[in-house]
């Protein structure tokens, strides 16, 4: 482009610009000097211009900080007595003698008000600006129209966009014209807001003198299935929110119970210190959050990739020294295996207790797990659900992958299967039962890695899971990783879609009693073990 | 004789002995001699030997199933709070308009805005309609429980797994304030039984011998069961249910007898627990507390009876000076009990004293059928 041409077409920009800015210090200037009438009409103006520094003059003038000097120039006066020009925004150090606040009448503030949120809408801030419509959608008159149109022309932001149609349409709706009510009613089909749905269904209502309060019958029939089409689209967002949280709940469950999975059903350990190993992952999560804290602050971001191996190796390691020194000496007794765990899971407890105080400790999110991912209709995802439902799903390949496919998995089938025959085949029966009470114990801390990203980390955490995870396993079936999975998942997702009508706790109290009643009808779970060793 | 047939005459001797100390001699040292007398007992050392009476009748109840019939239950102190709340309930209709809001109801129903008492709070105001739901409710709950448990053949850990989740769904039912029992606080503030006051330290003394009585009758009566037929189906069972079964017997309705009798004991150990603790609240109900109780049995030694009561008296003895001298070991102490007693206590202390007595007959089995405290 010549550069010439390139200079003029940036003076006429600039020209356009200052044109604007022009416009609104002339109505600044009438704010200051006229009457109730002519100040009014400023206020509109303002708003109209759609310009973002009327912004904060109409805000000064709501808060009662504008001022007026005797020359006529409009000074901003906050709280503490700072002036300000209110065009340029410059300092002015000493207040002329006789500037006076602009005073309004409630007549005033109410137009204002308007005005103020018609301005919103072109804010910088996209969050300012989706607030602006959405204050719009609920009030807004027939004047804000063209500000809507003018807003719609610039907004790029889809979510703000969405917003914006719909408070134009809402606009349109009480319009006389019998043709643009239909377009407005055609358009608001798309929105998911209850409140819309509402509205549309009240204008199928007869009025007290019987005739309807939308008169034209072909808008009454369109407003009707708009607030159908709503519904359906309000009910299939509940949909997908309870079946998220309830695979994430799942996900959740099938992490605590995995490790069980292994000791219990294939190892046949009642371990009940499980949930304690929960816990030493979640503090395992923790102390390494410190140690990044410390030394690395720069990649403090990436604490929990470093969390995950060692929450699996303290785990593992608590584990296999517990069953190398006590378990062991009582294979055979499941009995007093249940008791003997459950005493070591008071030790460990209290050894939590007084390294790490009974108080809960704080485990944060990384920044890139913080947030989630907004959908059309409100529903936000949050990234650390996903996260752990993707993480939970990578453990059980690996876990399947570690049983089906390497000679250690091979190892641990045949000494759950025939232990007698393995030994005698030079299987080291012994190496494996503690490889493989580790294995469990350490996926049980890579549960508590996960756990700690969603909920709180104390000395009680494990506690408060054990019986969930007891409950998944022998829902599943004992023995049967696949039925484990299909357990967790089915009683997260039962869970999450019985709370809306129960509530949380009656909710959790009926499946468990679900559950026991369950168990006394198939005793071996949802996949029973087929073979000799169903009775042992 | 049946007084031979449940103890040796040199053991009914020691129980005579010891049964005059509760029952008599204790609570009178409390209530006739003056406080600075050396002889006198302290009303805390009476409201915690009555709270650990309460313990030891539980024990008993948990021998029964565990210690004769092999069946681990973790959900022993869910009968307990049931009979505990059914007593408690009288007790609360008992403030009258004591409480703070001087209300005819409870505070608790007060705060939540409640006009009436619900349903199932009807004849409350009765004791001995309160006292029959002492034992009908835990007794009809383990009944139904147990019947479809033990009908499935559900044995083992998956017995004790599932009357653990029994339990703990029961806990967070009461802890929810709509169900009318308190929730997170439960029933507390009791001002009177029977027309006495609860402080008074007669009323005090006398509720401890109550319980001293109850806890000999139903020793004895425990006795009795595991001495008669029944009892050696239950030992039988214990030790080889296939082949109890393949005699001719159907374990399910003495497994089911044993159960809910079990459970009747515990409601009433709860019902005496909650006038001399003075509180009842759902932590009672936590799986925690029901394993705990187990652990009383195991450490006293199983299949004994006797080990039972000394178990939980030793136990909770252990727990009272821990958690005044060194609040932050008890849950080491309890811990290294739980693993020790599990490793190398299989018969616990019982079962240490009787090899050193008679080297020959240490198993608990044989130790029962000779029929001795000894």
């Amino acid at each position: 482009m010549h550069v010439a041409l390139r200079l003029i077409l940036l003076l006429a920009l600039c020209s356009g610009v200052a044109r604007a800015h022009a416009a609104v210090a002339d109505w600044v200037r009438q704010l200051a000097t006229g009457d109730n009438s002519a100040k009014a009409e400023a206020i509109d103006g303002l708003g109209a211009s759609g310009e973002t520094v009327a912004l904060p003059i109409l805000q000064a003038l709501q808060d009662g900080a504008l001022h007026a000097t005797p020359d006529g120039t409009v000074l901003v006066i906050d709280e503490r007595g700072n002036a300000a020009d209110a065009m340029s925004g410059a300092a002015v150090l000493s207040v002329p003698e006789g500037t006076e606040k602009i005073s309004i009448n409630n007549r005033l503030r109410r137009q204002l008000g308007a005005a103020l949120s018609g301005l919103k809408l072109f804010a910088q801030d996209v969050q300012l600006r989706l607030n602006a419509a959405r204050a719009l959608q609920e009030n807004a008159g027939e004047e804000l129209l063209p500000l809507l149109d003018k807003a719609l022309a610039k907004e790029q932001e889809p979510a703000v966009k969405d917003a914006l149609l719909i408070a134009q349409a809402k606009i349109n709706l009480s319009s006389a014209d019998a043709a643009k009510r239909l377009s407005a009613v055609r358009a608001l089909a798309n929105s998911s807001s209850g409140a819309v749905k509402t509205t549309l269904l009240a204008m199928a209502q007869r009025n007290a003198d019987g005739s309807f309060a939308e008169p034209d019958a072909e808008v009454r029939h369109a407003a009707h299935m708009a607030a159908r089409n709503i519904d359906t689209r309000i009910k299939r967002s509940e949909l997908l929110g309870h079946a998220f949280s309830g695979v994430s709940l799942g996900s959740v469950l099938l992490l605590c119970a995995l490790g069980l999975a292994i000791t219990f059903g294939l190892m046949g350990i009642i371990n009940m210190a499980h949930g304690e190993m929960l816990m030493i992952g979640a503090y395992a999560t923790y102390a390494v959050q410190i140690v990044f804290q410390k030394y690395l602050a720069a990649h403090v971001d990436w604490y929990l990739l470093a969390a995950v191996p060692a929450g699996f190796l303290l785990a593992a390691l608590v584990g296999m020294v517990l069953e190398r020194s006590i378990i062991r000496h009582l294979y055979g007794r499941p009995l007093e295996t249940l008791l003997c765990t459950w005493g070591i899971s008071l030790i460990l407890i209290q050894i939590v207790r007084q390294v790490f105080g009974a108080q809960n400790v704080e485990v944060a999110n990384p920044s890139w797990m913080s947030g989630g991912i907004a959908m059309s209709s409100g529903l936000v995802l949050p990234y650390n659900r996903i996260v752990i439902i993707a993480f939970a799903a990578v453990v059980v390949l690996l876990v399947w992958l570690l049983m089906n496919r390497t000679r250690l998995g091979l190892y641990v089938r045949a000494v759950t299967q025939n232990r007698t025959m393995a030994d005698c085949v030079g299987v080291a029966t012994g190496k494996v039962d503690t490889l493989t009470f580790g294995l469990g114990c350490g996926i049980a801390g890579l549960g508590g890695v996960a756990l700690s990203q969603i909920g709180n980390v104390g000395p009680e955490l494990g506690q408060s899971y054990i019986v969930d995870s007891f409950m998944v396993v022998v829902l599943g079936g004992v023995g049967q990783l696949a039925g484990t999975i299909i357990a967790a998942t089915g009683l997260g997702v039962v869970n999450k879609f019985l709370e809306p009508y129960a509530g949380a706790v009656l909710g959790k109290i009926l499946v468990l009693a679900f559950i026991i009643i369950f168990i006394q009808r198939r005793p071996q779970g949802l996949f029973a073990m087929k073979g000799r060793s169903v009775e042992a | 004789m049946i007084t031979q047939r449940l103890l040796t005459t040199r053991a009914w001797g020691v129980v005579i002995a010891v049964a005059l100390l509760l029952i008599v001699l204790l609570p009178a040292a409390n209530v006739f001699l003056p406080v600075d007398h050396s002889l006198h007992i302290s009303t805390y050392a009476i409201a915690l030997l009555g709270k650990i009476m309460c313990y030891m009748i539980v024990a008993l109840a948990m021998d029964l199933i565990w210690g004769y019939t092999g069946i681990l239950s973790l959900g022993h102190g869910l009968f307990f709070a049931l009979g505990g709340y059914a007593m408690g309930m009288h007790l609360m209709r008992m403030i009258g308009r004591e409480g703070q809001y001087q209300s005819d109801l409870p505070d608790f129903m007060v705060f939540l805005d409640w006009k009436e008492y619900p349903w199932y709070w009807s004849f409350t105001e009765h004791f001995w309609y309160a006292a029959l739901l002492v034992v009908l409710v835990p007794g009809a709950l383990a009944f139904v429980f147990g019947f479809f448990a033990f009908r499935s053949r559900i044995k083992g850990v998956y017995f004790s797994i599932i009357t653990q989740a029994l339990t703990f769904a029961a806990m967070l039912l009461f802890f929810r304030n709509d169900m009318g029992f308190g929730g997170n606080n439960g029933f507390t503030d009791f001002k009177r039984v029977l027309g006495y006051r609860i402080a008074e330290p007669a009323t005090r003394a006398t509720l401890f011998a109550i319980t001293a009585m109850v806890l000999l009758g139903a020793f004895l009566l425990c006795r009795y069961l595991v001495t008669s037929k029944f009892g050696r189906v239950l030992t039988a069972i214990r030790d080889a249910e296939s082949r109890v079964m393949f005699s001719g017997y159907n374990p399910l309705w003495y497994k089911l007898g044993v159960w809910t009798f079990s459970a009747v004991l515990c409601g009433i150990a709860g019902a005496l627990y909650v006038p001399q603790v003075g509180i009842i609240n759902p932590s009672e109900m936590s799986p925690a507390n029901s394993i705990e109780i187990a652990i009383w049995t195991a450490v006293g030694g199983r299949g004994t009876l006797i080990g039972a009561i000394v178990g939980a008296g030793l136990v909770n003895g252990l727990k009272s000076w821990f958690t005044v001298a060194f609040p932050e070991y008890w849950l080491y102490a309890l811990g290294a009990l739980f693993i020790v007693v599990t490793l190398y206590l299989p018969n616990g202390i019982v079962g240490l004293v009787r090899k050193r007595a008679r080297p020959a007959a240490a198993t608990p089995a044989a130790a029962a059928a000779q029929g001795g405290n000894a």
